[in-house]
């Protein structure tokens, strides 16, 4: 057990290693300058106070949605509608910020509950579709995706538009509904709180709850859950649900802490970072703001690279494939695994 | 009202929806082909957005659509094997393997875009090449027949030509029926001699490869440009044909014939009065019915195997 640990941890970093280093080849194909480019990439986040406020800033979204993820993976879902889901949730939370009259911290729970409610609607699609009629939710959900984005934008479009300005954007959300940034100087904002209580909350529901023990269980072997009495349907329905919920919360929180108008013109892919963010973390939340903060201390180093340098920020893509890839590859370093096996067991043997 | 329903049975109507369907129809063989070998290939939206992209690339770099073509279909096979390499010999889950080739194209294409052309959008500064229409001659003199088949671009002829060659090679080859041996029950195909790994190597190579043509024709066909995600979803919704569609080359393009209306109504609708935004719905929306139904309607006859 503690060798598998080890051995995981080792593979994740040899991982990361390759990736960085596949990073760096490809850097130097496409830079004139590539160490200086590569340099501003690995310690970008630490170059001014802001950047680094930026790292943990992007870091907050990207959690919520890994832990989403990491909920249907669990129960061997391949839902991946944490996209929509996140994107329709601040939708919610905007249309509750702009038209409702409330007193402050009841208009931020509000629209809080807003986000909660529509990522709750839209991951119970997908899981309704699967529990009833067996529809793929892998397909169902990315379906999804299109869906709520164009009825996003169709709803910020033509029904909360600030006609007053040039660009797509909504009316701006009334102040009493906003999360308070409470560093000077940068974006973070009082949604890490929400943030922390929602991992802590999905840790205990996954591994301290009869219910998240049946996720799991479904997530292993459904096959067997079902002969062991778990009512997986039930399971499948309602893990979607909360996940669902948990991204809409994310785009809520995203939407109140950050921006005091609605102005996404497109998805900003949350989900599938989400599963990156998963994957890393093997589906444990307790482990997805680590990775989380690490994915988002790769994206902000990839944009300070793009700045300083002649290698545009899409560069950070190829490394993190490569991560993915090696990380879920059950294959990569095996051989390591089972010599690092046989010598704790001779080990274990010469002891007694 | 009736100006719909008029544009909607025209002849010009029923050439645009083969026109878009082209794309959804390739990829959505490509997806019978792996799944058929029982390797999942969600891969293919990446692998079009791979291929569009390499299309207009070397089409651009060699001054020949033909040569740009190849590459693309080659690149698509190339996207095919590394799902194939890292599935069947590293071990990573099919969906996640498939997740991550998607992202890698996603941004890839756009990183190599900013390279070759300086831009991060659109393509428009490369002088690529399109592939061309072709008229075919009787054909063309049928009254209503003509307009819709006479001209079309050559690879919507070759999309058609492929349901009949996919077929052919899955239903009436060795190789393709010991392809869906292998899918159906690969021990049993293993105890045979059959090498499970080899066909599925090359099942998914195939597939990736119609993939690519199906990339190729959304950047040097239907629109003669590569711009980022220009893909939207297709490779996503020919998954979706693909389980509508039987898991059978006529049922799959019966099934892209549906998708392909239904982008067709909604590219005819932008004109009207209606919110874009609900036109551009119609197709996701569709899939999402229509593979709900099918999957009840599955769900009756047969255990899910998973």
């Amino acid at each position: 057990m503690k060798t598998d640990k080890r051995f995981e941890i080792l593979r994740t970093g040899v991982a990361i290693g390759v990736a960085l280093l596949i990073g760096f080849i490809v850097t130097c194909l496409v830079s004139e300058a590539p160490l200086k480019a590569f340099g501003y990439f690995l310690r970008g986040p630490f170059t001014t106070t802001r950047r680094f406020a930026a790292f943990l800033e992007a870091a907050i979204p990207l959690t919520f949605s890994g832990l989403a993820i990491s909920l249907v993976f669990s129960a061997g879902q391949f839902n991946l509608g944490a996209e929509g889901q996140f994107f329709i949730g601040a939708v919610a939370a905007t249309a509750a910020g702009i038209y409702l009259d409330l007193p402050p911290v009841i208009h931020t729970l509000v629209c809080l509950l807003a986000g909660i409610a529509a990522g709750a609607v839209a991951g119970f699609i997908p899981g309704i579709l699967k529990a009833k009629w067996n529809a793929s939710e892998l397909v169902s959900s990315l379906m999804l995706n299109y869906v709520f984005l164009k009825l996003g934008m169709y709803l910020v479009t033509y029904h909360m538009r600030d006609q007053s300005v040039g660009a797509l954007v909504s009316l701006p959300l009334k102040e009493t509904s906003l999360l308070t940034q409470f560093i000077p100087n940068t974006r973070i904002h009082t949604g890490v709180f929400i943030l922390l209580i929602t991992v802590l909350f999905c840790y205990y529901y996954l591994f301290r709850t009869s219910q998240g023990y049946e996720v799991r269980m479904t997530g292993q072997n459904i096959e067997f859950a079902r002969y062991s009495g778990i009512p997986v349907l039930s399971v499948i329905l309602s893990v979607q649900v909360l996940a669902g919920a948990i991204a809409g919360l994310g785009g809520a929180v995203e939407m109140l802490g950050i921006y005091k108008r609605f102005q996404w013109l497109a998805s900003p892919g949350y989900g599938f970072d989400g599963v990156i963010v998963a994957t890393l973390a093997k589906n444990n939340p307790a482990l997805v703001p680590v990775t989380a903060l690490f994915l988002a201390y790769l994206r902000v180093g990839a944009d300070v690279m793009a700045i300083y340098s002649d290698v545009s920020a899409e560069m950070v893509a190829i490394i993190q494939a490569v991560i993915i890839l090696l990380v879920t590859a059950e294959a990569f370093l095996s051989g390591y695994r089972r010599r690092m096996l046989l010598r704790e067991v001779k080990q274990s043997a010469s002891a007694s | 009202m009736q100006a719909l329903l008029r544009a909607i049975l025209s002849p010009s109507f029923a050439a645009s929806i083969l026109r878009v369907t082209t794309p959804i129809l390739f990829a959505a063989l490509g997806a019978v082909v792996a799944d058929l070998s029982g390797v999942v290939n969600i891969a293919l939206e990446g692998t079009m957005l791979f291929s569009a992209f390499t299309g207009v690339a070397v089409s651009a770099f060699t001054q020949s659509a033909w040569l740009g073509l190849l590459a693309a279909v080659g690149v698509g096979a190339l996207v095919g094997l590394t799902l194939a390499y890292s599935h069947l010999k590293l071990g990573t889950d099919a969906v996640l393997a498939g997740i991550a080739l998607n992202l890698l194209a996603a941004e890839g294409t756009v990183f190599l875009l900013y390279v070759v052309a300086g831009d991060k959008g659109v393509s428009s500064s490369l002088p690529s090449k399109v592939l061309p229409d072709w008229h075919i001659p009787v054909i063309k003199e049928i009254p209503v027949l003509g307009a819709i088949l006479g001209k079309q671009n050559a690879l919507t002829y070759m999309s058609l030509i492929a349901v009949v060659l996919v077929y052919l090679f899955l239903f009436k080859t060795s190789f393709g029926l010991r392809l869906r041996a292998v899918g159906e029950n690969p021990d049993a195909a293993d105890s045979v001699g059959i090498s499970v790994h080899r066909v599925q190597f090359v099942a998914l190579a195939i597939s990736g490869a119609l993939a690519g043509m199906g990339g190729a024709h959304l950047s040097m066909g239907y629109v003669s440009w590569f711009s980022r995600n220009m893909t939207s979803g297709r490779g996503f919704i020919a998954l979706a044909a693909e389980t509508l569609g039987y898991r059978h080359p006529v049922g799959v393009f019966l099934a892209s014939l549906l998708f392909g209306f239904a982008d067709a109504l909604s590219n005819y609708m932008q004109s009207l009065r209606v919110p874009g935004e609900f036109v551009q719905m119609i197709p996701y929306l569709l899939t999402l019915v229509a593979l709900t139904i099918y999957s009840g309607r599955q769900r009756k006859g047969r255990r899910s195997s998973k």
